[in-house]
């Protein structure tokens, strides 16, 4: 597929979704991806990815650098095209659907941006104006119940580059809430952080119970102990399920290669060495 | 004070002072505003791309006009500079090239076209000096209103559109997943720079509009810390600058331009020494 046919299928996206409005089909899976195919940057980054994610489950997205991770999360949020197969969310083609909120990777962010938290917690609640409007008593209120909530009320003042790393996170988490997205994808929402700092935006994760949360992640024993699924990519889907049917050791040879050593101790406990997670921060 | 009072008056005298300040003061703070955008979007050079492309519309309407008639040039200048930014928008979305690259060429084929063009008209020397410098001090009755109304209607249509230029500007992922037409408002951001540096033409050339863009914003952003603040602060050293630089001009016989951008740059100079030290954590610098 060149260029120019990726192109003009983001385009046909784009007219598409100008009609619909978000309907939920209540039978769909929050998620269901077929034969998914895509690119990033002209190199095809996912490879015939097929999976069904029922609503409010939350997936840990692992596997190596450039294993897609990130390309899959950014084709369901309908910032990449796709290249062959489909995606649905709700039933709905990626960008029909208003309920997807996309948070980024800190590192693309540009900190010294003179906003507030608060400025940046509203702008979720922008798209659901229309040019020419302004924000009303309701999307204040949601905008401070969602500040609220991640525990950043007292830092709502805040020039954004004025927040520590789990705070910046918190954030953004705050707004997705704002946006009242059904579905959340994050991508490597941990990199950088602290121990404590990684602990305080789990915690707040696990606490998003009833939203559909897809979060790309290099550690694989957060992948295993907070989240209900796994996703485990190299291209391919190598492996999809509960976390122990994911992390058995054929299948993590086969994402990670001769970077993961698998190690069987005595009570039959697989401790896994990601050399790859170390690289790659 | 008598004498500080005089100092002020005297070149109110002269209606063309009058013209001159008014328009000085109107593009300081339309250039300031835009320029909030120009400097957090980190497009300085595509600004300044975009105005030195305005000069081969410019030798066009020279040369179908003759060098008398300077009243067409306004619409010669804003046509070029519409085309030319909708351009830039369309090279960079290709991504054939590298940005930056077609930027380069893009400014430098133009530049030279107009050169080229202008040159073949008798006495170039003057016009081109004025194009790429300003003629503040002839800026007529005429020149004003259309300063006026374009300007009022690049600001008009940033209020309008504020809030969706900013979503766009600090985060177009976020734009996309929210549906928003996120090529449509870049291209408007475009277009308002390209008016933008239309309507400074006359009062600081196009050779030193990017100053006026870039360093009223410049100062604003090390001093406020909201986009709001940062624009009004800007405004307000963008329409001082053109008047104290105005008066500068007057009184020491400096060219009028090059003495607003003095002006701008140097309070820019005093707040980067004198700005109160941020307090920084996180990743502000990653």
């Amino acid at each position: 597929m060149t260029d120019r046919e990726l192109r003009s299928r983001a385009v046909r996206h784009a007219r598409r979704s100008v009609v619909s409005t978000a309907v939920h089909d209540a039978n769909a899976s929050a998620i269901a991806a077929r034969h998914l195919t895509a690119a990033y940057e002209r190199r095809i980054a996912l490879r015939d990815v097929s999976f069904d994610l029922p609503a409010g489950e939350h997936l840990a997205i692992v596997g190596p650098n450039g294993a897609g991770k990130s390309t899959l999360l950014k084709v369901i949020a309908g910032i990449l095209p796709v290249s062959e197969g489909e995606i649905r969310i709700h039933g709905h083609a990626p960008r029909e659907h208003l309920c997807t909120a996309y948070v980024p990777q800190r590192s693309d962010v540009d900190w010294r941006f003179p906003v507030t938290v608060e400025d940046v917690v509203r702008m979720g609640r922008t798209g659901q104006l229309g040019p020419l409007r302004r924000l009303g008593e309701r999307d204040r209120q949601l905008t401070r119940e969602a500040i609220a909530r991640v525990g950043l009320s007292l830092l709502s003042g805040r020039q954004i580059g004025e927040l520590s790393g789990g705070e910046q996170q918190r954030m953004f988490i705050a707004r997705a809430i704002a946006q009242e997205a059904e579905v959340v994808l994050l991508d490597e929402p941990l990199a950088g952080l602290d121990i404590p700092a990684e602990a305080d935006v789990l915690a707040l994760l696990d606490r998003l119970e009833g939203t559909t949360l897809l979060v790309a992640l290099h550690d694989l024993a957060v992948a295993g102990t907070h989240f209900g699924r796994v996703l485990l990519l190299r291209e391919r889907l190598v492996g999809y399920g509960a976390p122990e049917d994911v992390f058995r050791p054929e299948l993590l040879q086969a994402a990670y290669g001769d970077y993961v050593h698998l190690v069987r101790t005595s009570d039959g406990t697989l401790i896994v060495h990601d050399e790859c997670a170390k690289e790659g921060l | 004070m008598t004498t500080a009072f005089e100092w002020l008056i005297a070149p109110l005298r002269y209606p063309f002072m009058v013209r001159a300040l008014v328009a000085s003061a109107l593009v300081g703070g339309l250039c300031s505003i835009v320029g909030t955008f120009v400097v957090l979007r980190s497009m300085a050079f595509l600004g300044d791309a975009i105005a030195h492309s305005v000069l081969p519309g410019i030798a066009t309407g020279v040369l179908v006009a003759g060098r008398g008639d300077r009243r067409g040039l306004f619409w010669w200048a804003l046509g070029t500079s519409i085309l030319v930014a909708l351009g830039i928008g369309w090279v960079g979305e290709r991504k054939r090239v590298r940005e930056e690259t077609a930027i380069g060429i893009v400014f430098a084929g133009m530049f030279a076209l107009g050169i080229a063009l202008l040159s073949t008209v008798r006495g170039f020397a003057v016009d081109l000096v004025h194009v790429l410098f300003g003629d503040v001090l002839g800026v007529s009755g005429f020149d004003l209103t259309l300063i006026a109304a374009f300007g009022g209607g690049v600001l008009l249509l940033v209020l309008l559109f504020y809030k969706e230029l900013l979503l766009v500007s600090f985060d177009p992922t976020l734009a996309t997943t929210l549906r928003l037409p996120v090529a449509v408002y870049r291209r408007l951001l475009l277009v308002l720079v390209a008016v933008t540096v239309v309507v400074s033409l006359q009062v600081v050339g196009l050779a030193l509009t990017l100053a006026l863009l870039v360093a009223p914003a410049a100062t604003a952003l090390l001093l406020a810390r909201r986009v709001p603040a940062v624009m009004a602060l800007a405004a307000l050293v963008g329409v001082a600058s053109g008047v104290i630089g105005l008066y500068l001009s007057f009184y020491f016989s400096v060219a009028s331009g090059a003495a607003v951008v003095l002006v701008a740059i140097a309070v820019f100079l005093v707040a980067l020494l004198a700005r109160p030290r941020r307090r920084s954590r996180g990743t502000a610098t990653l």
